[in-house]
């Protein structure tokens, strides 16, 4: 019960991108294309859970136990860069159909701040192991889901008849404004 | 600097940050820190000088150290340097003005994946002496704090009427809510475009 609502809260009521405006600059980047922010929500989700779970093990076992919390922030984005490239290493030896999937998009997962956020927010929050992987997931699925949302939105403004100032980012930009809006519409779903 | 192709003078380097190329309005670099903290005018000001911070230190170390990184790992290198920046503002902030601290929250800790800072290192620091590239970070630090201190007081004046003391209306609470961070970011850089089309 408890896991379903960490799960709940992290992917519809605070979502990533759209009530914490975590990973913004790969939501306004890559969410021109349907098929493209799938493979890019799919790469960020595989990383998120990953990242979620290694920093829980670095921060109890490790930064903790010797009382180094001050080195948090440099150890923590240093996994995370790690992470990213063996993630990568490692698809493109075992599989070659996901690694073309979602190849490009790997190196760009490291400066995500959603990332870096989703391991602070889950130490801030002293998760357990269980939870943090759960949180890691749920962040993942949320952040998948706002950038296929816009993704299909941006897809049928094409045609749409813009001022020339506005187009690109600040339609984009507006937009975002109106699905955050809808989205606090979940607020009342779960308490707290 | 010789293997600088075009040789600017240092006003410019200075100035370019505050307009022709804002990190925020005209780059869209640093947008997470840039939506998520800019609800009253202090905080967002807060933000924009801590991240200043981070970016002088660190485009000035990353230039004094640029010919000892070897290239396949520069970009670690230098989100080290970043990250250790951050380490000390955030300590800063927590020691001397810990209500902001618990204002800005995480984002100061997210300051090291701001990829205004990345961006500045890798795309000038990295390539010029210690002395422009301090300018350079100096500039587009100073214009990402006004950017960031514009939309923090739009926002509160508009969503908490709280500014002025003689404002007297109605606050809308959506612009502090976050449909009206991206909302507002959206109409400003718009009035931007619109402005440079006027002027061209």
């Amino acid at each position: 019960m408890d896991l379903l609502i960490i799960f709940i809260s992290a992917a519809v009521v605070n979502n990533f991108v759209l009530i914490y405006f975590l990973g913004i600059c790969p939501f306004l980047g890559v969410s021109n294309k349907t098929e493209k922010a799938f493979s890019m929500g799919l790469a960020t989700t595989f990383v998120m859970v990953l990242a979620a779970l290694v920093t829980w093990l670095i921060n109890n076992l490790i930064l903790i136990p010797f009382n180094l919390p001050f080195l948090q922030y440099v150890s923590f984005i240093i996994v995370i860069a790690s992470l990213v490239q063996f993630v990568e290493m490692f698809i493109r030896k075992t599989s070659s159909t996901l690694y073309r999937a979602l190849g490009i998009f790997l190196p760009l997962i490291t400066t995500n701040c959603a990332i870096l956020g989703l391991a602070l927010l889950a130490a801030l929050r002293e998760y357990n192991f269980i939870q943090s992987v759960v949180f890691g997931f749920a962040a993942g699925v949320g952040f998948t889901l706002a950038l296929l949302i816009m993704a299909g939105i941006r897809e049928e403004l094409e045609m749409a008849p813009i001022p020339e100032p506005f187009k690109g980012a600040p339609i984009t930009l507006i937009i975002a404004g109106l699905l955050a809006l809808a989205f606090m519409g979940f607020a009342g779903l779960i308490a707290g | 600097m010789a293997g600088n192709p075009v040789k600017r003078n240092l006003s410019y380097e200075f100035l370019k940050g505050l307009w022709d190329e804002s990190p925020i309005f005209r780059q869209l670099l640093g947008m997470c820190p840039t939506l998520a903290v800019t609800t009253t005018a202090i905080n967002a000001l807060s933000m924009g000088l801590a991240t200043s911070f981070v970016l002088v230190c660190s485009a000035t170390i990353v230039s004094f150290i640029r010919k000892l990184i070897p290239n396949q790992v520069r970009i670690a290198s230098y989100i080290v340097v970043i990250a250790t920046f951050v380490t000390i503002a955030d300590l800063f902030l927590k020691g001397n003005f810990p209500d902001i601290s618990k204002a800005l929250g995480p984002f100061v800790p997210l300051i090291v994946v701001n990829c205004l800072i990345l961006g500045r290192a890798e795309v000038f620091a990295s390539r010029h002496d210690p002395f422009p590239a301090f300018v350079d970070a100096l500039g587009m630090g100073f214009g990402f704090s006004i950017a960031l201190t514009v939309l923090g007081t739009v926002r509160e004046i508009l969503g908490s009427g709280t500014i002025f003391g003689f404002l007297n209306f109605e606050p809308w609470v959506i612009m502090i809510l976050p449909g009206g961070a991206f909302i507002t970011l959206g109409l400003l850089i718009g009035l931007m475009n619109m402005i440079k089309e006027r002027t061209k």
